[in-house]
């Protein structure tokens, strides 16, 4: 569905933040991309989505298709209309404007009422809070409705491919669940997702496949859950320095405090 | 009593007027970031379509066709120059638009030489009374035809698809474009809105109590820049009170220049100036402006 061939992209020609990578999403699975601060994540999702240009960054060589056609000269309402919608890093949810307000910005790529309509019912349904809170300004809610309705207003445009930057991110361990399980719904309901993520209990808990960047390079690729299980992943990722097992809430401090050792 | 009502009314059809110049700064800067200096010339040309195409096409189509080669010529300065410089610093995009008037500003004046053009307004010159207070028919018109599209403006604002693409864009241009939401036709409407506005004001304001088409009209413009100012820049309901703050302040100002004769004949030219600096003294970013308009 989508496919990244040798990417290498470049800010202001000479920081190199992706240099080579090679990607697939299957059409129906949850992929996941994991790794550190710099690693190129929000570059690849910025290159996909076609916001590059707004933040000085160009298409060095390489290619990424989504169902076959090229995505580096598109803008972002194309990349919209074409099926393919980013939940940004931060949520960036509109807080002025209301909850219904900002769905219905999540539905103005397309001008088909009656999608919208649709889109609107199935959004509300999965995320009941937000139908209680449609007439609230966004900046209103607390940080986790603030992420549902950052994913509610993509869904909006009834995407086959969803990209969501770090949905973790500043979020409750607990919350942080509920995002997973949301990300299983949307994925079980039809739409593909490409998922980048710091948080890789939760990424790779839900996905069916993952890839770790490394400055800007692949450096593991596969199997969601054997990538769990190799080394590498378990001492950068899941903060399993020794043997001993750790639950979920203790993975997440432990990341943290193995940084601090180095 | 008789004289305060009067000065009153008069001050709110003046304050109508700016308030749909201002209103035209507000949303150009929402949507394109840009403090757009354009707007004098805009109405100068706006009052000077109008006034040379109500001869041969009578005043109403006149009109019309006058609004729209200033909404037109709005979008024209958007498409050939504003979006081409799209994410350059908001100082030399101010600058650039500083240029533009200047170049139309100049065009227009030698077109208009020393005549003062007149527009047959068909209500005329007559004046509407109750009892002793008056205003001018033509000001009457203005303010409920101000009052009219500010209402449409609002609403259109609030609830349509429009409105909604607008706010988004205004509060987080990336994010926006996220949704699909094209950035270069939200800006592109803007201007032709800010410029249908201004044309509509320039239309009203070379009735009377004002003599004809001038190169002067260009001045109202630079009065209307402190309403938009001192309501905030990024706020439409500011752009409506400031406007009609400077109306009354200006109309005031004039009415009781006997009384205020201590600070010297024409003091009402400069109130809109003394106001907004008054206001930003207290309020830096204006009435209902929003605090920080920069994001890290």
């Amino acid at each position: 569905m989508l496919s990244i061939d040798a990417l290498h992209v470049t800010y202001g020609g000479a920081v190199q933040a992706v240099r080579g990578v090679s990607m697939e999403v299957p059409d129906g699975k949850v992929v996941a991309v994991l790794g550190s601060n710099g690693a190129g994540k929000t570059t690849l999702l910025r290159t996909i989505s076609g916001t590059l240009r707004l933040h000085r960054g160009k298409i060095e060589s390489g290619s990424v298709r989504f169902d076959g056609a090229e995505l580096g000269s598109r803008d972002p309402a194309q990349t919209v209309r074409m099926g393919l919608v980013q939940v940004p890093e931060g949520r960036r949810i509109f807080g002025r404007l209301t909850v219904e307000e900002n769905l219905r910005a999540g539905g103005m790529g397309s001008r088909d009422k009656a999608a919208k309509a649709k889109a609107q019912d199935r959004v509300y349904e999965m995320f009941p809070v937000l139908k209680e809170r449609s007439a609230q300004r966004g900046a209103l809610l607390s940080g986790g409705e603030q992420q549902m309705l950052a994913i509610g207003r993509a869904l909006m445009a009834s995407p086959r491919l969803l990209l969501l930057d770090e949905p973790s991110l500043g979020l409750a361990p607990r919350i942080i669940g509920q995002i997973g399980d949301v990300i299983a719904e949307i994925n079980r309901q039809g739409t593909s997702v490409l998922l980048v993520e710091q948080n890789a209990t939760m990424a790779l808990g839900v996905a069916d496949l993952a890839y770790v960047l490394d400055v800007g390079e692949v450096s593991l690729s596969g199997d969601a859950r054997e990538l769990a299980r190799t080394d590498e992943v378990q001492r950068l990722y899941l903060g399993h320095d020794s043997d001993q097992p750790q639950k979920r809430s203790a993975a997440v401090s432990g990341k943290t405090l193995s940084r601090w050792k180095q | 009593m008789t004289q305060f009502l009067s000065l009153l009314l008069n001050g709110i059809s003046l304050g109508a007027i700016y308030a749909l110049i201002a209103l035209g700064f507000v949303i150009i800067f929402k949507a394109s970031e840009v403090v757009s200096f354009t707007h004098g010339s805009l109405l100068l040309l706006g009052a000077y379509s109008i006034a040379r195409l109500s001869e041969p096409l009578g005043f109403f189509l006149g009109a019309v066709v006058g609004v729209a080669i200033t909404a037109l010529a709005a979008l024209a300065i958007e498409r050939l120059i504003i979006n081409r410089l799209r994410g350059a610093p908001v100082i030399s995009l101010a600058i650039v638009t500083i240029g533009v008037d200047i170049i139309l500003l100049t065009e227009l004046i030698r077109r208009i030489g020393s005549d003062i053009l007149n527009v047959p307004h068909p209500w005329g010159g007559g004046s509407f009374r109750i009892g002793d207070v008056g205003i001018s028919q033509n000001r009457l018109i203005a303010t409920i035809v101000a009052g009219v599209l500010i209402a449409l403006f609002f609403a259109a604002f609030k609830y349509s698809s429009w409105g909604v693409s607008m706010r988004a864009s205004a509060e987080d241009g990336e994010t926006a474009a996220l949704m699909g939401i094209r950035l270069g036709r939200v800006s592109a409407l803007a201007w032709v809105v800010a410029g249908a506005l201004a044309g509509v004001a320039a239309l009203f304001l070379v009735g009377s109590p004002t003599p004809g088409v001038s190169p002067t009209v260009y001045t109202v413009a630079l009065r209307a820049f402190p309403a938009a100012i001192l309501g905030g820049l990024d706020s439409t309901g500011g752009a409506l009170v400031g406007g009609l703050l400077i109306g009354m302040a200006e109309s005031f100002a004039a009415g009781y220049q006997d009384q205020l004769l201590f600070l010297g004949r024409g003091f009402g030219d400069v109130v809109p100036y003394i106001v907004m600096i008054a206001v930003l003294l207290v309020r830096p970013s204006g009435l209902f402006g929003t605090k920080e308009l920069t994001r890290v």
